[in-house]
């Protein structure tokens, strides 16, 4: 076959990655991650599964630069990660991180805190990604008076405000039912293709992944390391229905393969 | 009006209608007390003349001196204190007993050393105050969860605004519990210590009537003091209960 | 004992110790126009307890204190549990009960004092009165807080009120009473002493007080500091208690 070289733009590079947590008080250090080698290619959609524990947080967290790998390098466009959340990376938690003292357009607007546009620029972008998030009827509504999922989308709404060319979700749809799971995955779909930005996201659902990513690796049980990596080959305009494909039942099967024995080893570990 | 706030209303009334008819009838004799509306009248024509205001006053700038100091005092040293995890620990056993102590007890050494003046008052008023404080402040800085501090980071905060931003409105409602907290205690404090022994101040003017069966004076200026306290309360919580109720933590 | 245990016994040496040397350096800086030192204060404390005057002052306080708690304990919880079966006084009531926790209690004392005469029976109302409301509070939180779950556990298992109450209900509400009880306790002591402090003829408030008159700093200093220990220790070891019928 005539080798083809497709040009793809490797956004995040990790390098012998490894994440060893200190000893604590009444504690041993624990060697949650690596050596891990990754690339995240820039506009895709990529996805992570593994067993509870592997260490999927601390790896978006290493991404994020919420914290520094203990060996390894990695490099987001470029440039070295250390202890700093570089600069177009976004972050959506698995817990609700609203700001329970602010409405929806202060919550969103505070999204925009580290760029340097005026008032009124602020307000316009602001409202703009209310709109696009379906919140406009709930604009002036406290946190508290949401949903579970509602919230949820006040934290993207803060996320994507800033435009990021990098959105990192951890488990963002864990807290919320399966329908509005469902929706939520449609609309992130929808969002990656308004954006152009790429999107990496931690899941424990294997449907969720396969239905939404480009491509997706499975990780192993603690100490989590890569051992394999599915391309879905969908195309860029999908949505949920793309669950009535063949291909979506193979493809959810052989994560299910590797998954099944590392979960076991995971569930023996603990019991 | 609600079925709880009829029920409150009617147990304060039937409360002060009992009282009312028990002195009337004179099972309530008039040495003892005089009956409820014979008080109020008194009050009113006190405030009228302005009788006791300066005694009053004095107290009520007592009360806020400690107030303010151990409301000071206390959020800094919670607020240091939860950055050091060890010295909180050694201090976590005095702060659980704290409010076991006898802390009037102290009054009289006080008195030695600093002579019968305003200062063992606000000083018994500060110490009660401000261990509530700190406990009260702690206990806000700790429930500020690990994901709103990594919000804090992806944005770009450092430390001295996610302090501003983020931990502040955060706290908010703790402030202030801790400060109805401290004006309760800082009343109980410095009035409480005007009434054991001090040469003025609305504790000193009710404990002097007090020997002389002055119950015209006692019994109105007892009820100001209980009508002050609940007031500076209810007002404190209820706008302590809005911030929580619009935070969803009520 | 526990790890949990063992870290909160050594904190509570360390902080004894550390507050005993900050008494000390104080009585250094100050000096004898005002204070003793610890030293003096246990060795005067000691002479104090071998005479007949204290142990009689000590006795009216004491039965004073024990009058005043037992009827604060009853009677918070006979209100605790009315307020507490009946959801709207329940409802109604603990807001009232909370602001009457935040009035200075010993504005009422002239009141009680005209009503029973100086004596012991006007010293019991006082500390009962500062006893029985948080007894009554965390009473009336804890049966109304059982948890529903409980209850259907007891329906199911087809349980009769009276074994349900026994077996269930009052366990689950065990710990929160014990608290409840635990603050009573120290409220009351306080209540009692405050009372003795200021207007008595007999206990340990008034023996500290009537040091005031003579100038006796070694007896304000070995009264106070009996006191406090006293209250320390005792809240100390009811905590224990406490912490284990939480956890337990």
């Amino acid at each position: 076959m005539i080798g083809v070289t497709v040009a793809v733009t490797a956004q995040v590079t990790l390098r012998g990655v490894t994440k060893v947590f200190p000893a604590a008080a009444n504690v041993n250090p624990v060697h949650a991650l690596g050596p891990i080698d990754l690339e995240i290619r820039k506009g895709e959609f990529f996805a992570v599964v593994g067993p509870s524990g592997c260490g999927k947080s601390t790896l978006l967290e290493l991404i994020a630069g919420l914290t520094a790998p203990t060996a390894g390098e990695i490099e987001f466009e470029g440039h070295a990660i250390g202890d700093n959340v570089p600069e177009g990376v976004g972050v959506v938690f698995q817990e609700d991180a609203c700001f329970t003292w602010l409405n929806v357009i202060e919550n969103v607007e505070f999204g925009l805190r580290r760029t340097t546009i005026d008032k009124a620029e602020k307000a316009r972008r602001a409202a703009a990604v209310i709109e696009m998030m379906g919140l406009r009827d709930f604009a002036r509504s406290y946190p508290a008076q949401l949903s579970g999922g509602m919230r949820q989308r006040v934290c993207i709404a803060r996320t994507i405000v800033a435009q990021p060319r990098l959105i990192l979700l951890d488990e963002p749809f864990g807290a919320l039912d399966q329908q509005t799971r469902l929706l939520m995955g449609d609309e992130i779909l929808r969002l990656w293709r308004q954006t152009g930005a790429t999107v990496f996201l931690i899941t424990h659902a294997l449907d969720e992944a396969v239905m939404l990513a480009d491509r997706i690796v499975v990780m192993s049980a603690r100490p989590g390391k890569t051992i394999d990596l599915v391309e879905t080959g969908w195309p860029r305009e999908r949505d949920s229905r793309i669950v009535e494909r063949e291909n979506f039942g193979a493809l959810t099967s052989r994560l299910w393969k590797t998954l099944r024995e590392e979960s076991l080893k995971t569930m023996g570990r603990a019991g | 009006m609600s079925r709880l706030r009829l029920y409150q209303i009617t147990v304060v009334a039937g409360f002060i209608l009992l009282l009312e008819a028990l002195c009337l009838s004179g099972v309530i004799d008039k040495i003892t007390m005089p009956a409820p509306h014979i008080i109020l009248r008194d009050l009113f024509l006190m405030l009228l003349a302005g009788r006791y205001f300066d005694e009053i006053g004095k107290s009520l700038v007592n009360v806020l001196v400690a107030f303010a100091s151990a409301y000071l005092v206390g959020v800094i040293i919670g607020t240091i204190l939860h950055g050091h995890k060890t010295t909180r620990e050694i201090l976590d056993p005095l702060f659980a007993t704290y409010y076991a102590i006898p802390v009037f007890a102290f009054y009289p050494l006080f008195i030695v050393m600093f002579g019968l003046g305003d200062g063992p008052q606000v000083l018994i008023g500060f110490m009660l105050a401000v261990v509530a404080v700190i406990m009260t402040t702690l206990n806000g800085l700790d429930r500020v969860s690990p994901v709103l501090k990594k919000t804090a980071r992806v944005s770009g905060l450092n430390a001295l605004q996610t302090a501003r931003h983020i931990t502040l409105p955060f706290c908010a409602p703790y402030l202030l519990t801790a400060a109805k907290l401290a004006l309760a205690y800082a009343f109980i404090g410095v009035i409480g210590s005007e009434f054991i022994m001090a040469r003025s101040g609305m504790g000193y003017e009710i404990s002097y009537a007090y020997t002389n069966f002055d119950n015209a004076t006692m019994y109105p200026l007892i009820l100001l003091i209980l009508l002050l306290s609940i007031a500076a309360n209810s007002l404190l919580s209820r706008w302590e209960r809005m911030l929580l109720v619009r935070r969803g933590q009520a | 004992m526990r790890p949990q245990e063992n870290a909160t016994f050594r904190n509570t040496v360390v902080l004894i110790v550390g507050l005993f040397l900050f008494w000390e350096l104080a009585y250094l800086v100050v000096g004898d126009v005002a204070l003793r030192s610890p030293w003096q204060t246990v060795n005067f404390l000691g002479k104090l307890m071998q005479t007949d005057l204290f142990w009689l002052h000590l006795a009216d306080s004491l039965k004073a204190f024990a009058v005043a708690l037992a009827i604060a304990v009853i009677l918070g919880l006979l209100i605790g549990f009315a307020l507490g079966l009946h959801r709207l006084s329940g409802e109604a009531m603990e807001p009232m009960l909370v602001a009457l926790y935040s009035i200075p209690k010993i504005t009422l004392y002239p009141i009680i004092l005209l009503a029973f005469g100086i004596g012991i029976s006007a010293k019991i109302a006082f500390g009962a009165i500062h006893g029985i409301i948080p007894v009554a509070l965390f009473t009336l939180n804890a049966v109304r807080t059982t948890r529903p779950i409980l209850i259907k556990t007891g329906r199911v298992l087809k349980l009769s009120p009276a074994v349900m109450v026994r077996e269930i209900l009052f366990p689950a509400a065990v710990p929160e009473i014990f608290t409840g009880i635990r603050v009573g306790f120290s409220l009351t002591l306080i209540g009692t002493v405050l009372g003795e402090m200021f207007a008595a003829q007999r206990g340990l408030g008034y023996m500290l007080m009537s040091a005031i008159s003579l100038y006796n700093i070694e007896l304000i200093m070995s009264v106070t500091f009996l006191l406090v220990a006293l209250a320390a220790s005792v809240n100390m070891a009811l905590l224990v208690i406490d912490r284990r019928l939480h956890h337990g």
